[in-house]
């Protein structure tokens, strides 16, 4: 299964897990399993309709999904899939 | 009768910039403060301000604070032949230190998460500085994490400037931001708004503030949610508090949307012609709001912001011509 990186802000939804693995063949069906698995926490990840928010990156091993198929890029169990978000300041 | 600190501020009124200088870390400071028309239309009666601190050498307000942690450091003898300075940084510090580390000669090393921009990673290696990376899972706390451990690990290598914790960070703008504002305003500003990264300009700013006039509001602004978008402010209640945050100078703080800045951040270019990071985005929306609060109770005020950056720093080149979406 995919392995999935979980940034520091969203780590209080994965019992404070820094990796997950999720089933899935799409980077979409990832997410939608992350929430069945850790609730509440795709909405800080996609917006209400249901995409990507617009400051949040998601990467497939070193690629950003917004150019390749973005949530519908498919996904390999040897995949590696990172939530980035922005970088705080200073 | 001699003239009150306060008066004599406001007869110091030197050119915005000097014409002519010795070294690059003299063009520090003295930003112009540019009058936002547009968007204070939405807040009829009321002012709105920004501080161009992009118009800094190096590109952003971190300027001042890392020259004066760095100048600080060589009048005390600690950044002695073979000791490099060391420092966690999501950027625009970064940027500065090795702007000014070049200009001064001082070798400098950054800690910075491994997803920061290009722009970033390719300016900070333009001044020669080290760059180590920490991981882009863990953002600005897991740099300063790291900063710690390698200072731990060989304390004779390192000078840790630390500008979470140096007081130097804050003093930068308790001596140089709010006098400027002071002046340029002719001691009108009621209103001070700004964003939190490290918290020194908003501390040290509205600390100065303060003692010029008690009745100016110092209002701060931070990201509403841990998982934000804001590059460069920081959210406090799931963040490394800094040392240097002082909350008993802010008479307020705002929780910022991502949105709410990046929308802003769009609106500044397109009405204003400043092209400016998310960061000053959110400022702008943030002074907007007390504007907008000040006017629909029929009053008066100058509020004054800051505008950290320029957009471009945020530019990713490529993946720009394939139409980044941000």
């Amino acid at each position: 299964m995919p392995n999935v990186r979980i940034p520091t802000p969203l780590r209080k939804y994965t019992q404070g897990r820094e990796e997950v693995t999720i089933a899935g063949q799409t980077v979409g069906s990832v997410l939608d399993g992350l929430e069945q698995s850790y609730p509440g926490i795709k909405e800080r990840i996609c917006d209400e309709a249901g995409k990507v928010r617009r400051f949040v990156n998601v990467f497939v091993g070193e690629d950003d999904i917004r150019f390749l198929d973005n949530l519908a890029t498919a996904v390999k169990d040897s995949d590696e899939i990172s939530i980035v978000p922005a970088i705080a300041g200073g | 009768m001699l003239p009150t600190g306060r008066e004599q501020l406001l007869t110091d009124l030197r050119p915005a910039r000097a014409v002519r200088t010795d070294s690059i870390v003299d063009l520090v400071g003295n930003t112009p403060l540019v009058r936002l028309h547009h968007i204070e239309r939405d807040a009829p009666g009321v002012e709105i301000w920004a501080k161009c601190e992009f118009c800094n050498p190096a590109g952003s307000v971190k300027d001042r604070a890392a020259l004066r942690i760095v100048r600080d450091a060589l009048e005390r003898g600690l950044l002695r032949p073979g000791v490099r300075l060391i420092d966690s940084t999501s950027g625009n510090t970064g940027i500065a230190y090795a702007m000014v580390g070049a200009a001064l000669g001082v070798p400098v090393t950054l800690v910075m998460p491994e997803n920061v921009s290009a722009p970033r990673k390719q300016v900070t290696t333009a001044y020669g500085v080290e760059i180590v990376y920490s991981s882009p899972m863990e953002g600005s706390d897991g740099a300063i994490r790291l900063a710690h451990e390698l200072v731990e690990r060989e304390p004779d290598r390192w000078h840790y400037a630390d500008q979470y914790k140096n007081p130097n960070n804050p003093l930068a703008h308790y001596h140089t931001t709010a006098p400027e504002i002071w002046q340029q305003t002719g001691g009108r500003v009621t209103h001070f708004v700004t964003g939190i990264g490290t918290s020194g300009t908003v501390v040290g700013t509205s600390r100065r503030l303060h003692e010029l006039d008690p009745a100016i509001r110092c209002i701060a602004i931070q990201p509403d949610d841990a998982m934000h978008g804001l590059e460069g402010m920081k959210h406090l209640p799931s963040s490394i508090v800094p040392a240097i945050y002082d909350p008993s100078v802010l008479d307020d703080t705002i929780w910022m949307p991502t949105d709410e800045g990046w929308d802003m951040a769009e609106r500044l270019a397109k009405e204003e012609g400043l092209f400016v990071g998310h960061s000053s985005g959110g400022n702008v929306a943030g002074a907007l709001r007390v504007a907008k609060q000040l006017s629909a109770e029929g009053r008066r005020g100058v509020v004054v912001t800051i505008l950290c950056d320029r957009g471009d720093r945020y530019f990713v080149p490529l993946r720009w011509e394939k139409r980044y979406l941000w």
